[in-house]
């Protein structure tokens, strides 16, 4: 028995120790980032490393904010990521909605050509998308934005949408229709109501996705009103001195909607993508 | 309500539904898509406009004889491995903590998965604050442990460039596979670890024998689309390093990107491009078949 104890208080510490490393190594970036964030540049600066900011300062956020542009950017990263999830969730509704609840010729093609669409890699589509753009004008569009980055997300989501639908009873939708409503009635009226749960994860993909949007940003915004967040981290760091204040504060503000968002919807994370993405 | 043409309304309506995002496709990725394989036989070079036209085969010829492909395709493969492996092993131990009931579990979940949220410039940012030379955590922590006298500009040194980078790339990829190993323990039945514990199989057994034969098609279907995912990613490295310093980080992905976006060579660009291309679609078909997925008790 004696050996038997002992084993369970080296499994119980071992599993301890487990869960910290873990801890440790995911909040230790962030923490650096958010220590950084509060000092100020003498002492990000001085050779003595202070774990903690001894003179605690939020100058950074506010020079972030009002002079580097980031409340301009922030306002560019909010407006594409709301259009972006408006479209995003449209179409995946639209699409996993097809794929569950009818059955039609090339339907198998079509899901097909949606995991195709995994394997393209968007920096390999940058150039033709610039020139399509520029001939219709719409480079510096934050609008061009929203159309390429509803392109590239909603597939997966739409995947995603169709677990979520044939996860509800086909019933209440025709018990609608016998009610006297049209299909689209019973859609509008039973199906999404129900299907709340599945559009809020989806839309918080999709926000997030949007949010984080780099390499097109980059390439098709050229004016200084238009560039989004993480651009405008980026070329922060292209100055000839960088500010590691400012750079800290503004990751932290880039990071801060995203982690609302997440920890709104971490929990339904596991039970979406076990129902959707991965059992197909 | 069968129209004039003998196709009713009803047959009409999935294609309807699907409509949008057929066009969607259509434009932003059939078509753009199509225009790299077209220009992957052209000479289209900003800085060579005069020989614009089609040159047949001869980008491929280049390609084909060009030292650069061959070493940025290695540090594919190796990036590639590096992430999916590591990611994979300790996405998979942290979701087996997880597993476990434990006083806050919920806020220790959120924390842990919480780099699934964070973009790869952002992931860039957080680590270039802890690798910088001057002001880097790192140079601090090693110099306060002894390891190093002097301080090192992790990034632009040669032999610890491609670990730093892997090591951010890592930091946000565990939680991915936590995530998805996550949801398919918790959908293995209860009834089996009560069996387990009956027969008297240890916890390494029960993990092991049990569980991992359990997982296999999650584990085939997430590590395919992570390396696919992997081998494409270019906003971390682009940021973090740029593909440097003298091409160790430049994966086929970062190489191709580099020399469309920055040389402006665009039909040398979409060769690369048509190349990765092909080369990733054998990859994932010869991958499903060896690993026979879909086949087998789970």
């Amino acid at each position: 028995m004696k050996t038997n104890k002992g084993v369970r208080i080296l499994k119980k510490g071992l599993f301890i120790a487990g869960l910290l490393v873990f801890l440790a190594f995911i909040l230790f970036p962030i923490y650096w980032c958010l220590a950084t964030s509060f000092k100020p540049s003498a002492e990000i600066t001085s050779k003595e490393v202070t774990y903690w900011p001894a003179a605690f300062t939020f100058q950074n956020y506010v020079e972030a904010w009002m002079r580097s542009g980031f409340k301009i950017y922030f306002k560019n990263s909010l407006f594409i990521s709301v259009f972006g999830v408006v479209f995003i969730v449209l179409l995946s509704v639209l699409t996993g909605y097809a794929l569950d609840r009818f059955k039609f010729k090339g339907k198998n093609v079509f899901m097909l050509v949606l995991l195709c669409t995994q394997f393209i890699p968007g920096a390999m589509l940058i150039t033709p998308i610039f020139i399509i753009f520029k001939n219709l004008g719409m480079l510096n569009s934050l609008f061009a934005l929203v159309l390429v980055n509803t392109t590239f997300h909603f597939p997966f989501n739409s995947i995603l949408m169709k677990g979520f639908v044939s996860g509800i009873d086909y019933t209440i939708e025709e018990a609608a229709q016998i009610d006297g409503c049209s299909r689209l009635g019973a859609i509008w009226h039973v199906l999404l109501p129900v299907l709340k749960p599945g559009i809020v994860t989806i839309a918080a993909y999709g926000f997030i996705s949007c949010w984080n949007e780099f390499l097109f940003s980059f390439m098709f915004i050229s004016k200084q009103n238009k560039l989004t967040l993480p651009v405008g981290l980026k070329n922060l760091v292209g100055e000839f001195s960088i500010n590691y204040g400012q750079l800290a504060a503004g990751a932290i503000i880039a990071v801060v909607p995203t982690l609302i968002l997440f920890s709104y919807v971490q929990k339904n994370l596991v039970g979406g993508l076990s129902s959707g993405a991965v059992k197909g | 309500m069968k129209t004039k043409t003998g196709v009713s309304r009803k047959d009409l309506m999935p294609y309807l539904f699907l409509l949008p995002a057929a066009l969607f496709i259509l434009a932003f990725l059939a078509y753009p898509l199509m225009t790299v394989f077209f220009y992957s036989v052209q000479s289209y070079d900003v800085t060579k406009l005069a020989d614009k036209g089609f040159v047949g085969l001869e980008n491929f010829k280049k390609l084909f004889a060009d030292k650069i492909f061959y070493r940025s395709l290695s540090v594919s493969v190796k990036w590639v491995l590096t992430e999916v492996c590591s990611q994979l092993v300790l996405g998979m131990v942290l979701a087996l903590l997880l597993d476990e009931k434990f006083k806050g579990r919920g806020i220790y979940r959120c924390v842990v998965f919480f780099p699934w949220a964070v973009s790869g410039v952002l992931t860039s940012m957080l680590w270039s604050l802890i690798y910088n030379e001057n002001i880097g955590l790192l140079n601090s922590i090693c110099k306060d442990l002894g390891l190093i006298s002097k301080n090192m500009a992790w990034l632009g040194n040669m032999k610890t460039v491609f670990k730093a980078t892997a090591v951010a790339e890592i930091w946000r990829g565990i939680p991915f596979f936590a995530i998805t190993i996550l949801a398919a323990l918790q959908n293995i039945p209860s009834d089996l670890h009560e069996a387990c514990v009956v027969d008297g199989a240890t916890t390494m057994q029960e993990i092991f024998l049990v569980k991992i034969p359990m997982l296999k098609d999650t584990i085939i279907l997430t590590t395919l689309l992570r390396a696919v995912w992997e081998f494409n990613n270019v906003d971390l490295i682009f940021t973090l390093t740029g593909g440097g310093p003298s091409y160790r980080t430049t994966t086929l992905t970062m190489y191709m990107t580099n020399m469309s976006v920055k040389n402006g060579n665009y039909g040398y660009g979409s060769t690369l491009a048509v190349m990765a291309f092909f080369i990733l679609l054998i990859f994932a078909g010869v991958y499903l078949k060896l690993s026979g997925y879909g086949k087998g008790e789970a």
